[in-house]
């Protein structure tokens, strides 16, 4: 027995163990690449159909190297300013920006104060919800001329019909939320008598924050989606309007290439409040 | 003089139900004294609690404590709940800290509410995780920050909800000796549910055994006449723990049997 264990014991002293071969890095720029290069071949592919089919004698829509060549400078310079209208692509989405973040704060404010409240008082839930179910279906540009009437100037009515576009789904969700408030939390809040603006502020916000963000991030789609279709009818700067005014002078390539930044656009402000309500709400969901 | 806290016969009926949950349940708890409620799922032990607590309110009867009678919750009566409770966007030391910022600031100034809040974390071991988050720590530590909460708030009754229920059994004894521990200490008042009947036996100074419900009362109250500290495996093999333990049994399974289990 004792020599048995020993023996092994004293082994590893006397003799010099190889060095550990090092354990294969996982290489970095292969999941980028796996990431990258299917989009990247689909991209071709469609762009090669749309090449095809829009290069025949009948195409209705211009193929994409006639996009290149119609709207190169709108393309690769996106900052020249020429006054008026005549304005790179930067400075019409910076318009449609400013609107839907002027109106977008609008409704976030007004739209979680009025979803605390309804989610917080059966009163206003029982008066308030049917009438928000109805307002919500309405599409947001029937809306612009009530607003135009009302407001009797362009710049305002765009933001109104940001903001009234906006904040159904954010009421809707900061509700929810604040019903969602789990009981535990309550009767801790209850156990340490906080009571009023402290419990909303201390509970149930970070509580609710997770659905509240949830609403912002529809809300901000849905201005992004409404802007444009406003923007249309009400003129000015804007990337509506640059749609609008490039249907109205056939520029077909131009409308196209605004087309892709409006989706861009879009894509990044859905990113920004995702981003956001991670940040914000960091720990909230788990657990 | 009145006893500490004084239930007098106490009733407890949900809106919906014909029946009580709970039927004239007297029971009087002395200062310091360690109290476990047992009874079957569904006989009303966490209601009981929650009245205690001022959660929940009591459809006849009452309770005093300290001869007021208790109209709400308060910090006076601090519980910690069955699933921990932890508000997870606070960390550790901010979750022990919202209790007490908003039930001791008036005797405490800002530094020395800091220290009692590391001086709380200290008498549970978790001045280490006192930065981390509820979802970053075990079922065990958050459980133990809960009782840390309930602690800090200077309670002159520490309500206990099937504590360590959700626990795995090691983390579990773990929790039952610093609990003791605790108590030895600082002499808290505790009330606690639980449906381990060594648990029962190990921590407390009597045993209130509820009958079934719906209309279920105190069926019988077992004093655990055994000397403190108490040491689990010196009482394993000790004469009396085993009676007190058999006396338990023998009113859960033998006089007062889950009528579910029995159905079933």
């Amino acid at each position: 027995m004792n020599a048995v264990s020993t023996k092994p014991a004293a082994e590893p002293a006397v003799v010099s163990r190889p060095a550990l071969a090092a354990l294969p890095k996982p290489s970095r720029i292969v999941p980028v690449i796996a990431q990258v290069v299917p989009p990247l071949i689909v991209l071709a592919l469609l762009g090669l159909g749309w090449e095809y089919l829009a290069s025949g004698p009948n195409a209705t829509l211009p193929p994409p190297s006639k996009v290149w060549v119609d709207a190169r400078d709108l393309i690769v310079d996106p900052f020249f300013d020429r006054g008026g209208l005549d304005k790179g692509l930067f400075w019409h989405l910076l318009a449609s920006l400013q609107r839907v973040a002027l109106g977008f704060a609008l409704s976030a404010v007004v739209g979680v104060a009025l979803g605390m409240l309804i989610g917080s008082s059966p009163f206003f839930m029982r008066g308030l919800d049917p009438i928000f179910q109805v307002l919500r279906t309405v599409p947001p540009l029937a809306w612009l001329p009530l607003s135009l009437a009302a407001f009797r100037e362009a710049q305002p009515s765009a933001i109104f019909v940001i903001f009234i576009t906006a904040i159904w789904p954010i009421i809707i969700n900061t509700a929810v939320g604040v019903l969602n408030v789990p009981q535990d939390y309550r009767n801790v809040a209850a156990v340490i008598r906080l009571r009023g603006l402290a419990f909303f502020w201390k509970i149930v916000l970070p509580a609710a924050a997770p659905y509240i963000f949830t609403g912002l991030k529809i809300g901000i789609g849905l201005s992004w989606l409404a802007i444009i279709a406003a923007e249309m009818l009400i003129g000015g700067v804007g990337i509506g309007f640059f749609i609008w005014d490039a249907w109205n002078s056939s520029n077909l390539s131009d409308i196209i290439v605004a087309l892709i930044y409006v989706g861009l656009v879009g894509f990044m402000l859905d990113k920004v409040v995702a981003l956001a309500g991670r940040i914000a709400t960091r720990g909230t969901q788990a657990s | 003089m009145h006893p500490f806290l004084d239930i007098t016969k106490l009733s407890i009926a949900f809106p919906k139900s014909p029946l009580p949950v709970l039927r004239d349940v007297d029971l009087k708890i002395e200062r310091g004294e360690y109290v476990a409620v047992i009874g079957h799922s569904g006989c009303g032990k966490s209601t009981l609690l929650n009245v205690v607590a001022g959660l929940l309110p009591a459809t006849a009867g009452g309770v005093l404590l300290e001869g007021r009678e208790i109209s709400g919750p308060g910090p006076d009566r601090a519980v910690v709940f069955q699933n921990h409770s932890l508000l997870p966007w606070l960390t550790c030391y901010e979750n022990v800290a919202l209790a007490v910022d908003q039930t001791l600031s008036r005797e405490m100034n800002r530094k020395q509410r800091h220290d009692w809040v590391l001086e709380n974390l200290a008498l549970v071991h978790m001045t280490a995780a006192k930065d981390k988050r509820p979802n970053e720590i075990s079922g065990g530590m958050k459980q133990r920050i809960g009782i840390a909460r309930a602690l800090a708030m200077r309670p002159k009754v520490l309500l206990l909800d099937e504590p360590f229920g959700a626990l795995d059994a090691l983390t579990r004894a773990h929790l039952q000796d610093q609990v003791m521990e605790i108590h030895a200490r600082l002499k808290t008042t505790v009330i606690m549910i639980t449906h381990d009947v060594d648990e029962a036996v190990l921590l407390s100074d009597r045993i209130v055994m509820l009958t079934n419900g719906p209309n279920a009362t105190v069926g019988e109250i077992l004093t655990v006449d055994l000397e403190r500290p108490r040491d689990r495996l010196k009482l394993a093999a000790d004469p009396r723990f085993v009676a007190a333990r058999t006396a338990v049994l023998e009113f859960l399974h033998s006089r007062h049997a889950n009528p579910a289990l029995q159905a079933a």
